[in-house]
This record gives C-alpha cells, sequence and structure tokens, in this order.
C-alpha cells in the first residue's frame, strides 16, 4: 500500500502536534477507564469514605447474578433486533429511492431528517404515542383487539424500545445504502437485466454482493450503537422495566451505579463492556475488513 | 482601552463584594411543580427577612437524583450545604459518618436554639440515632392517604361523606362505582412499594423486618415474605388488577397513577398526603374527598398507625463556619410555626412540629378545609410500636426497585404473590449485606 510520508524537520514537532488530541483521549478516555478498572476491584461506600480491596469478588458476583445474566440476555435479544430492522428498513428505502429519478433528493432530505432527533426527544414520542393511558398506538390496538401494556408486558416494552431505537438509526443507514447503491455501476445491472434476470434475481445476485462492505460496515456500527448508545432511548421510555424486561447492559451500569451507588459492581459490568467493545472493533479490522467481496 | 477595562473590572469586583458580605448558602432539593414554586417563595422571603445569609436553592430532579447529584459534588468536594434526601436514603446518609453534618451537633455548635421535643414525635423518630440525637432536619414528612371522587361517589349511589374503611369496603364500592358507570376503574395508586408495602405493614401492626425494621442496626434483614397480610394483599391486587377494580399506575411514585384520578378514570387514589397540591391543581371537574388508608377488616390491631415518608435536609461537611451559622439560622426559619403551618397547609406535607399544628386549628385551617388532617391523624393515631416506627435498611433504594420488578412480575402473572416477596427478601437482603459489608 503507498502511504504519504511527511518528514518533519524537528523531531519534536509531531509529538507536539498530537498533544492536544492526546490529552483529550488521556483525560476524557483513558483516566475514567483506569479508574473504572481500579474500581471494579473494590468495595466502596457511596460517599468514598470507607475502600476495601476485594480482587475478584466484584467479577465472580456479577456471574452469578441473575440479574446480570437476565441483562445480558436482554441486551443480545435488542441488540439483534434493532440492528435487523434498522438495516433491512433502511435497504428498503434505500432501494426505493435509488428507483426515483427526479425526486430522489427530496425523499432522501426528508428520510435523513430523523437522524437529527435527538434520542432522548425520539424517546419520549415514542413513550407518547405508545403510553397505554393517553397514547394513540395502544388505543388503535385495542380496536383490533390487543391490549397494549408496556408498563407490565415485557414483550411490549421491548418492541417499543426496538421501534424507538431504530428510528433515528435507519436515517443513518439509509444515507449509507443510498451511497452504496449510487457506486454500483448501473451497467451491471443492466447487463444482468440483458441477460433476463428479474428484479428479485439482480438484487439477489448482484446489489447486495456489492453491497456488503457497506452492510458489514453498518452492522458493526448498528451493534455498536445497539449495545452502548441507545440509554436515552431506554431512559426515556422503559427506565429498564418492566421487572427488567428491558434492563439493558448500559442501562445496569447507570442504575447500579448512579442510583444504587454501588460502585465496585458498576465500575465491574463497565470493565465488562469495554472487553465487548474491544472485541467487537478488532472484529470490524480484522476479520470483516478482510473476508467482505469487494 | 485596556485601562479603562481593568478599572471597570476593579469596579465591578467592589460591587460583587459588597454583595458578597452576605453569606451564600446552597440548598439541593428535588421539590418539583407547585411544590418548587411555594419553596421558592419561602426561601425569597427568607432572604428579604435578613441581610446576613442568601440561600440559593436549586432543583436537582427527583429524590434520587438529587441524593446521588449530592453523594457525586461529596466526592468532587464540590458539595451543597444542605441537601434534601428522601426517607428511604436515610439509611445511606447515617452511615455516611464524616460526610454529613448532624443536626443535633450543628445546632449545639453554632448555639441557635433548638428544642428536639418541639417537634412531632411520629416525624423525628424516623431520623433520629439510637441515642435518640436528631440527624437531619425533616422538612417535608408526609403519609399515604385515600382520596376520592365524591361525584363518582354520588353517581353510584354512595355516600360521598363516608369513605370506605376497610379493603372489602373498597371493593364493594368499586364495583357500584363500575357497574354504575360513574366510574371506569375503582381505585389506584402512587408508590406501590410505600403506599401498599411498607404502610400497609406498619398500618396492620406487622414488621417488615428484623430488629425493629432496620432501626435497631445494620445486620437486620427483610421479613416482607412472612407478613401473611401483605402476600394477601399484594395477591387481592393482582385480582383487582385482573377486573378491573384496580390500576396499576407504574413504578416508583407512579406517574401514570395521578391522570388516572385527575380524569375521572379512578374513582379512589391512594398517595402522599403530599399529593394534595397537584391533586387541588388538577382535580377539577369534580369534588375531592380526603380519607385514612383502608384496612382489612378483623385484622387484630388494625389501624395502628402510618409511618411517614417525604425528605428531611442533611447538612453536609466541609464548609466554612459562617456558611453553618447560616445553615442554623435558615433551618430556624425553616421550622417557625407561620412557615410550617404555611407549608403543610398549602403541601399536605405533615405539619413537624406541635406549634404548627396548633397554628393550623387556630387558623380555622382543618374546619375550612374538612379532610386535610387525615395525615396528621394516621401517623398519631396510636402511639408508633417497633413495627411502625418507620425502616431503616441500606441501599434500600434499589430495594424499592426490586419491590416494583417484583410486583410488575406479579400483575403480569408470571409468580403468585408469595413467591415475589420471597424474591423481595432473598434480593434485598442481598444488596442489604452489600451495605453492611462496605460500611463496616
Amino acid at each position: 500500500m503507498d502511504t504519504k510520508r511527511t518528514i518533519f524537520r524537528h523531531r519534536l514537532l509531531p509529538y507536539f502536534l498530537l498533544a492536544p488530541q492526546l490529552a483529550v483521549t488521556a483525560i476524557f478516555f483513558l483516566w475514567p477507564a483506569g479508574q473504572a478498572v481500579v474500581q471494579s476491584f473494590e468495595r466502596e461506600d457511596a460517599f468514598g469514605l470507607k475502600t476495601t480491596f476485594v480482587g475478584l469478588a466484584n467479577y465472580t458476583a456479577l456471574l452469578s447474578d441473575p440479574d446480570y445474566l437476565n441483562s445480558l440476555k436482554v441486551t443480545v435479544v435488542f441488540t439483534v433486533a434493532v440492528t435487523l430492522l434498522s438495516l433491512v428498513a433502511a435497504l428498503v428505502l434505500a432501494l426505493a429511492v435509488d428507483r426515483m429519478i427526479k425526486t430522489a433528493t427530496g425523499y432522501t432530505t426528508l428520510l435523513v431528517w430523523p437522524y437529527a432527533v435527538a434520542p432522548a426527544v425520539a424517546g419520549v414520542m415514542w413513550w407518547f404515542i405508545f403510553n397505554p393511558t393517553i397514547g394513540l398506538m395502544p388505543y388503535l390496538l385495542e380496536q383490533v383487539g390487543y391490549h397494549w401494556d408496556h408498563s407490565l408486558k415485557g414483550t411490549d416494552a421491548m418492541i417499543l424500545v426496538v421501534i424507538a431505537a431504530s428510528w433515528n438509526q435507519i436515517s443513518y443507514n439509509f444515507l449509507f445504502f443510498v451511497a452504496g447503491l449510487q457506486s454500483i455501476p448501473a451497467s451491471m445491472r443492466e447487463a444482468a437485466a440483458i441477460d433476463g434476470a428479474g428484479p428479485a434475481k439482480r438484487f439477489w445476485t448482484i446489489t447486495l454482493p456489492l453491497l456488503s462492505p457497506t452492510t458489514f460496515f453498518l452492522m458493526v456500527v448498528n451493534v455498536v450503537y445497539a449495545m452502548f448508545s441507545t440509554f436515552a432511548t431506554i431512559h426515556a421510555t422503559t427506565q429498564g422495566g418492566p421487572a427488567q424486561a428491558t434492563n439493558i447492559l448500559v442501562y445496569k451500569v447507570y442504575n447500579d451505579g448512579f442510583i444504587g451507588l454501588n460502585l465496585g459492581s458498576s465500575s465491574a459490568q463497565s470493565v465488562v463492556l469495554m472487553v465487548i467493545v474491544i472485541a467487537l472493533t478488532v472484529i470490524q479490522f480484522a476479520w470483516v475488513e478482510r473476508r467482505v467481496q469487494y | 482601552m485596556m485601562r479603562k477595562f481593568l478599572i471597570a473590572s476593579l469596579m465591578l469586583g467592589t460591587s460583587l463584594s459588597a454583595a458578597n458580605a452576605r453569606t451564600t448558602i446552597t440548598w439541593w432539593h428535588a421539590m418539583g411543580g407547585e411544590l418548587g414554586t411555594k419553596l421558592d417563595q419561602i426561601v425569597a422571603a427568607y432572604n428579604a427577612s435578613q441581610d446576613k445569609y442568601t440561600v440559593e436553592a436549586t432543583y436537582k430532579g427527583s429524590y434520587p437524583e438529587t441524593m446521588t447529584a449530592a453523594i457525586a459534588a461529596f466526592r468532587a468536594k464540590q458539595q451543597p450545604d444542605i441537601v434534601q434526601v428522601f426517607e428511604v436514603g436515610t439509611g445511606t446518609m447515617m452511615a455516611a459518618k464524616g460526610a454529613v453534618y448532624p443536626i443535633y451537633q450543628l445546632m449545639k455548635d453554632t448555639g441557635a436554639p433548638f428544642d428536639p421535643k418541639a417537634f412531632l414525635p411520629a416525624v423525628v423518630g424516623y431520623y433520629t440515632d439510637a441515642a435518640g440525637n436528631m440527624l437531619s432536619f425533616p422538612f417535608n414528612s408526609s403519609t399515604p392517604i385515600m382520596y376520592y371522587n365524591k361525584d363518582a361517589f354520588q353517581k353510584a349511589g354512595l355516600d360521598p361523606n363516608t369513605p370506605p374503611k376497610t379493603w372489602e369496603d373498597v371493593v364493594a364500592d368499586s364495583k357500584k362505582i363500575m357497574d354504575s358507570g360513574a366510574a371506569k376503574c375503582g381505585f389506584t395508586s402512587g408508590w406501590i412499594s410505600w403506599v401498599q408495602t411498607e404502610n400497609f405493614s406498619a398500618w396492620h401492626n406487622q414488621p417488615i423486618g428484623t430488629l425493629q425494621n432496620g432501626i435497631g442496626g445494620m445486620d437486620a434483614r427483610l421479613t416482607y415474605s412472612k407478613d401473611a397480610l401483605l402476600v394477601k394483599h399484594w395477591d387481592d391486587l393482582a385480582k383487582w388488577q385482573k377486573s378491573g377494580v384496580f390500576e396499576y399506575g407504574g413504578p416508583g411514585g407512579g406517574n401514570d397513577a395521578p391522570p388516572k384520578f385527575y380524569s375521572g378514570e379512578c374513582a379512589m387514589y391512594m398517595n402522599s398526603s403530599a399529593s394534595l397540591a397537584g391533586v387541588v391543581a388538577n382535580a377539577k371537574t369534580f369534588q375531592v374527598g380526603y380519607g385514612m388508608m383502608p384496612y382489612e377488616a378483623g385484622a387484630a390491631g388494625a389501624p395502628q398507625n402510618s409511618i411517614i415518608g417525604g425528605a428531611t435536609l442533611w447538612v453536609l461537611q466541609g464548609h466554612p463556619k459562617e456558611e453553618y451559622q447560616g445553615v442554623a439560622d435558615f433551618l430556624t426559619y425553616l421550622s417557625s410555626a407561620a412557615v410550617q403551618a404555611d407549608w403543610h397547609q398549602f403541601s399536605g406535607y405533615l405539619p413537624i412540629t406541635m406549634a404548627a399544628y396548633e397554628l393550623g386549628q387556630k387558623q380555622g385551617f382543618y374546619d375550612k378545609h374538612p379532610g386535610t388532617d387525615v395525615g396528621i391523624k394516621e401517623i398519631n393515631l396510636n402511639p408508633p410500636t417497633d413495627n411502625s416506627k418507620g425502616l431503616r435498611f441500606g441501599n434500600y433504594v434499589q430495594v424499592r426497585d426490586i419491590i416494583d420488578q417484583e410486583f410488575q412480575k406479579l400483575l403480569a402473572g408470571s409468580e403468585s404473590a408469595q413467591d415475589a416477596l420471597n424474591n423481595v427478601d432473598a434480593r434485598g437482603n442481598d444488596l442489604i449485606a452489600q451495605f453492611e459489608a462496605a460500611n463496616k
């Protein structure tokens, strides 16, 4: 691979230029992460007046804690559902827009709009729409004979947070899919069409394989999004309830640490999350990038 | 140019320091809405009443948010002078020796006039240590009462001036109300944990934990599942939810409960006596009646007395002496009969001193507003027993969450009332044991 090499005349200059970014990384990422690692081996009261070293006790407690295992399971279900829903919905919309000739930009703008809405605001909006007492959806569902109540039914709550979390993300995925589709040469599809391949056949054998770099990139981004960036959505809608049916790992870290003030366990959970992020990143760079068909 | 700027900033500096002759006292609280407005008025009146101190009151969100904000601030050495902490945070605050400045100590050190006997025993008992010393200042204490829709009672052919006394009456009245179409549901409730669980046990003189519900020491444990009446009550609530007599208002404080009552959907509503301001402001289309909490007919010793909730003011360590002088002065002002009576009559919180209650009687407030003293009558119904003094457990904020979670599982039909309360005990006691270990 060709890389452009810049020669610095002074040896310290590159370090000097890097310093601001390194400082930000150290203060806002490395330091707190290090603190979390340290605290995960400690037991401490809320005010930080008494601290004892407890070794791996916080970690072993997690593994035998049914609440934590439940949260793990919930996170997997939630992440898979959000990733699938937001990818499929975005792809369908992108394909639809790709077929338009004159109005494509107008639709693109409209479809990207939701991404500009803050997750907390989106969460509150969905909370309103699905509110069992005052919401529109439960009323409509009641007409078709379904009693919606996400404050008691775990499945309803899960559906609600999946929709709320996917809604924003669809716009993001859509934008990448539109760009991806535009980079597929029209001549390939035309050639296939001349050979007698129908629209479905063309999609499965040409469009989808050629989109795979975009799809794999988006998959990783969406998994990371669903696992780590959906805090505001959960907080504004179900707050992890009912009976922990939507208590994903990130929300549990917040709840145990900031509400429950159980800093040791909360730190141990953060460290586990950190390991998961590192693993996902490694997978993305080492495995996905190589296997993808370019 | 530069010189002009310097002079201007110097002048600004001196004028600021002139204003700074008043010592600023910071107070973080959790009073939103109507209560927050009232609190700001009280603070403004105090600031106008003297020229030595300025109290700055800041709304920090919900009770758990306010408490965790103050604790985080303490760890960062940015803590306020005063923080309002809800009753279930008491265990955590009491254990934090070195972080809190006990009220009795503060009053002694500053020489402020202070007589612990002037306060209502049922209120102060919750916040004193084993030696009887007052640790925090009971600013707003409330107790659960029943609000009911008099118009709906009338429509259903019931006497609008006789609220149901027992749970059997509640169900019978609810059925009449629902059958007559006066309302869609019988009753709803805020705070399942506090109203329908902790207070239910106290009201029936049953323990919820060992060692006087935890007041006796940190090695106390929960025993909810052993209270047969409570098991029956949870079982009943689940059945009533199915038949529509009861509608669940959500976890925590139960955000969905008040709208159900305000809109006329539910004819009865059990919640804090301090929900009064909200009820008065929102229930505009019907007459509101007030009643005591129902009890199980035939239960020996019921009704006993209700226990309080609400919050107290904790003073935090780490500030200069003159600020504490101001804190003591402000707390003295807050406990004066006039301020207390005004706050109590507006908000529905209990008057914390006898003098404030007597002032209300003298003013004829309770005659003009019948029912507003229901809460006071409830907490003073009988001398408190070991089961009805209150409760004190560490990590109890999370235990409350567990109570909500298990109650939701019960309502969803995934476990029985006995299993739900067994789980509350097992999971809660784990947390309490962790707290004990961390604070040894």
